[in-house]
């Protein structure tokens, strides 16, 4: 028996063209895990160029001290809805876009177990995402004040209450988060069922890719971390509008509260974000290392842990609020502890990689920088737990240095990776080497140059979310750096679409497998038929593939 | 720069130049952990790029695939035990540092200070000195034999504030509905520059904060000048009325005149303070005059409205204000 499918020329042979109308239509009624995943990736990368543009025009305006590119209130939506969009609209689309693709193709199964739901999961987040950006025209409101939410994506009561945020803005933050949110957690829900009870035959929970595992805690922390910022929502909706008091410091409410809320979402989010990042190279550094995973379990069980611990740690955002010695101390042990965990998998990866024969291929790339930077990433963490060193640091830019190395140098990277492994697989072609390596190295050069001063300036007090600064302050140089930075990361980021644009039509051929690589989406076409298998594969290993490689040594003797 | 003259402030508000008695420690567990990490950073990366180097794929392979090596339990748990380690030594260090600054008891001689965020100025209380003022905090050097710390009471008046002076100590924030504590024990003389630390709203950018540290005596005689009575020159009677009729008093207060507003600054003193519109611009009667004639000039967005006084009224408001010493 062979899993694999013949490699089927199928963009070769002549093909019916249907009108631009029929092809509209069938992606727009789509219920195909492959075509969803691909509208999520596309669509999150689309609103990921526009935040981008976003930042850009604010590193300008901060490039020096005292510069009037943009007014205060454009400032301050520019940073509102950068924020909201790269964590809502690009961040989490794109992760469950790729899971949405991968998931179903990893475990042999022909869809996710819900596929209706997973359309309305799609299309509830390409309409709040529609919302979020409306509010640029139709943010005024009865009252005329306001356009684009400007309250920062964490949106603190009581700056969100009637009294300080009239107008509709920050109602279009909250209604189009609200939306996306019941479209994510609907998506999570079906992952969850999928990987459950969709399985192949042989793929037990143990056989999984590590992709699979670390997609499911993903979409687990999604079911615990996201209803409780829906709450949140809601609660604030009826503040704004039926005249509640739960977050109204006037009338009693708690603004301390609404931090509790939204941080107790707010921090399995930057894991929900970061462990299909994992997920991502887990995949990678094994094949371009040729070499199996080192410790399986181990990583598995870091995840699991990384995914509990995840759930305890929202306070270590709010150290400078005031909640107390002992609070502040056992916010900072769960800090602390799930730095093992994480550290446990950056020494498998590397593990992996011992003792390999590691090629360069555009996704290595993207996974070894990551390893780097998502190294300093986990570092300045350690420091920003120790309690009283943040709060020098948190609200500064070390902060924002900090996050965006775990949500730039972390996630965005392996996306990149992960778009270059994956696209020859959902396209039939490869992406060009040559542009790739143009695309890795201006992009590790300038979010490098951008992002490492932000440290030097925040350790010089430059708080977060101004629009301008002092001349006196010695921090137009570290700032000046930052933006220099910029024109690279454009640069790399149009190569990387030109590369798209120019190997969709004229790539090279990729096969089924052009990776010479284990997991099952590998034994299919490349794209997959709609239906992904022809015969349901059968497993005995963790690389079903390699078995078929090597019938003398397979794996499952060594699990 | 002419404002950094007129605060003679240091250049740059570095954690690393603390001079009170928080950031000291701070800056001293931030070395201890700067190191922990940079040791971590060199073993991990270090041996991150020999695996790269060592192991990358050299011309000529025979494109055989290397020993599968699935795992081993030793070298597992070697690495889960000792960051398990380092976790419980940093651990076990901030607690301490922690539960030291936090639990701080408050000395007999020590200042007290109310400090009360607003929508983008500080407004500052000294409750047992009878002083009212703004954006400028005074307090006295401590010396490790007789010290004077200051402790700061922390609350708001509209939306979340945070009050940072690098220098001096860690930033606490001033909630809503939640008073906060927090203390500074300033050993050098001179003035600190920080400024709010949390999102508030539009001129989150335009609430800036200095902190002047005197000698003793000179810090009584500062205590002594702001108690005085607000200066009553007859020859400014005519501003002094406009500021009584027009709507300056339903937000400002000078002591002894009608004047009693409480959502803006105190004006009692207000040629005192080094800068207008919590450090926006420097304290000149000409950026005074723009700034009563309108604020959002200097300061977009400020809640004080343009009053659209006539020339006559605005030359007198500012003659009399500029008496405000």
């Amino acid at each position: 028996m062979s899993i694999i499918a013949p490699d089927i020329a199928a963009p070769d042979a002549p093909v019916e063209r249907s009108s631009l109308l029929t092809r509209l239509h069938e992606w727009v009624v789509t219920v195909d895990h492959k075509r969803l995943g691909i509208m999520y990736v596309v669509a999150g990368l689309g609103f990921f160029l526009v935040a981008g543009i976003e930042a850009s025009v604010m590193r300008w305006q901060l490039a020096a001290a005292g510069k009037t590119v943009v007014s205060p209130e454009v400032f301050n939506r520019l940073f509102t809805m950068h924020g909201t969009t790269m964590v809502f609209l690009a961040g989490i689309p794109i992760v469950f876009g790729f899971a949405n693709y991968l998931v179903p193709l990893m475990i042999g199964a022909r869809d996710l177990a819900f596929p209706r739901l997973n359309a309305f999961g799609f299309w509830a987040f390409l309409f709040g995402g529609v919302l979020l950006y409306f509010s640029f025209l139709g943010g005024d409101g009865l009252y005329g004040a306001g356009s684009a939410p400007d309250v920062g994506w964490f949106a603190y009561a009581p700056l969100t209450a009637r009294a300080f945020s009239p107008g509709n803005s920050t109602d279009y933050w909250n209604l189009s988060i609200l939306v996306m949110g019941f479209g994510t957690v609907a998506t999570s829900i079906n992952l969850i069922a999928t990987t459950l009870s969709m399985r192949c035959r042989g793929m037990t929970l143990g056989r999984m890719p590590l992709y699979v595992w670390m997609m499911l805690v993903v979409a687990g922390m999604t079911v615990i971390g996201l209803p409780p910022l829906s709450a949140a929502q809601i609660m604030l909706l009826l503040d704004r509008f039926l005249g509640a008091h739960f977050f109204d410091t006037q009338a009693g409410g708690s603004a301390v509260m609404w931090q509790h809320f939204f941080w107790f979402f707010g921090h399995p989010e930057v894991y929900i974000l970061m462990v299909p990042g994992f997920a991502m190279v887990s995949e990678m550094i094994p094949v371009f290392s040729r070499k199996v995973i080192f410790g399986y379990p181990m990583v598995v069980a870091a995840s699991l842990a990384i995914g509990f611990l995840a759930m305890t740690v929202w306070a270590h955002h709010m150290f400078a609020v005031g909640m107390g010695a002992p609070l502040n101390s056992a916010f900072a042990a769960s800090t602390m502890l799930i730095a093992i965990p994480t550290g446990i998998k950056i020494f498998n990866w590397v593990a992996t990689m011992y003792g390999g024969r590691i090629r360069f291929a555009t996704p290595m790339l993207f996974s070894c920088a990551f390893l780097f930077q998502f190294l300093c990433a986990g570092l300045t963490g350690i420091i920003l737990s120790v309690v009283p060193f943040n709060w020098q640091l948190t609200d500064s830019y070390f902060v924002v240095a900090h996050f965006h190395f775990v949500l730039v140098g972390g996630l965005i990277f392996t996306i990149f990776g992960a778009i270059y492994y994956w696209f020859p697989k959902a396209t039939g072609r490869l992406l060009s080497e040559r542009l790739g390596r143009w695309h890795f190295w201006l992009f590790v050069v300038g979010f490098n140059l951008t992002f490492v001063p932000m440290h030097w300036a925040g350790m010089l007090g430059m708080p977060r979310r101004i629009y301008t600064y002092p001349a006196d302050r010695g921090w137009d140089f570290w700032n000046l750096i930052a933006t220099l930075g910029v024109p690279f990361q454009i640069a790399a980021v149009l190569i990387f679409m030109v590369n798209v644009v120019i190997s969709l039509r004229r790539g090279e051929r990729a096969g089924n497998d052009p990776w010479d690589a284990w997991t099952l989406e590998w034994a299919t076409a490349s794209p997959p038929p709609a239906y992904n298998f022809e015969t349901v594969p059968i497993v005995a290993s963790r690389r079903p593939l390699w078995d078929l490689k090597h019938p003398d040594d397979p794996d499952g003797p060594h699990e | 720069m002419r404002l950094a003259e007129a605060l003679g402030a240091p250049s740059t508000p570095s954690i690393f130049a603390p001079a009170s008695t928080p950031a000291f420690a701070i800056r001293d567990l931030s070395f201890l952990v700067l190191a922990i990490v940079t040791g971590i950073f060199i073993v991990v990366a270090g041996v991150t790029v020999y695996a790269i180097l060592r192991y990358r794929r050299r011309p000529g392979d025979d494109g055989r695939d290397p020993p599968q090596v699935y795992g081993s339990m030793q070298i597992e748990l070697a690495w889960t035990v000792v960051p398990f380690l380092i976790v419980i030594v940093l651990f076990l260090t901030t607690t301490r540092y922690i539960f030291a600054i936090e639990r701080q008891p408050e000395t007999p001689d020590a200042v007290e200070v109310t400090v009360v965020g607003n929508q983008w100025w500080w407004e500052i209380r000294y409750p047992r000195l009878g002083i009212v003022t703004a954006n400028e905090l005074h307090v006295p050097v401590s010396d490790a034999a007789r010290p004077t710390p200051t402790f700061i009471t922390l609350q708001s008046a509209d939306v979340i504030h945070s009050f940072w002076i690098p220098q001096l100590a860690g930033k606490t924030d001033l909630v809503p509905g939640k008073t906060n504590r927090m203390w500074i024990d300033p050993r050098t003389p001179g003035t600190y520059v920080g400024q709010c630390a949390e999102f508030c709203g539009l001129q989150h950018a335009g609430m800036l904060l200095t902190v002047t540290v005197h000698p003793k005596d000179e810090f009584d005689r500062w205590v002594a000048a702001q108690r005085a009575a607000a200066a009553d020159d007859p020859a400014v009677r005519a501003g002094r009325d406009v500021f009584a009729s027009v709507a300056c008093i339903s937000c400002h207060t000078v002591r002894g005149t009608p004047g009693n507003g409480v959502f803006g600054p105190d004006l009692t003193h207000l040629m005192s303070r080094a800068t207008l519109g919590a450090g926006v611009a420097a304290n000149t009667p000409e950026n005074l005059r723009a700034w009563v004639d309108d604020p959002a000039r200097l300061k977009p967005g400020a809640r004080m409205p343009a009053m659209k006084l006539s020339r006559e009224q605005l030359d007198g408001l500012v003659a009399y204000l500029v008496t405000l010493r």
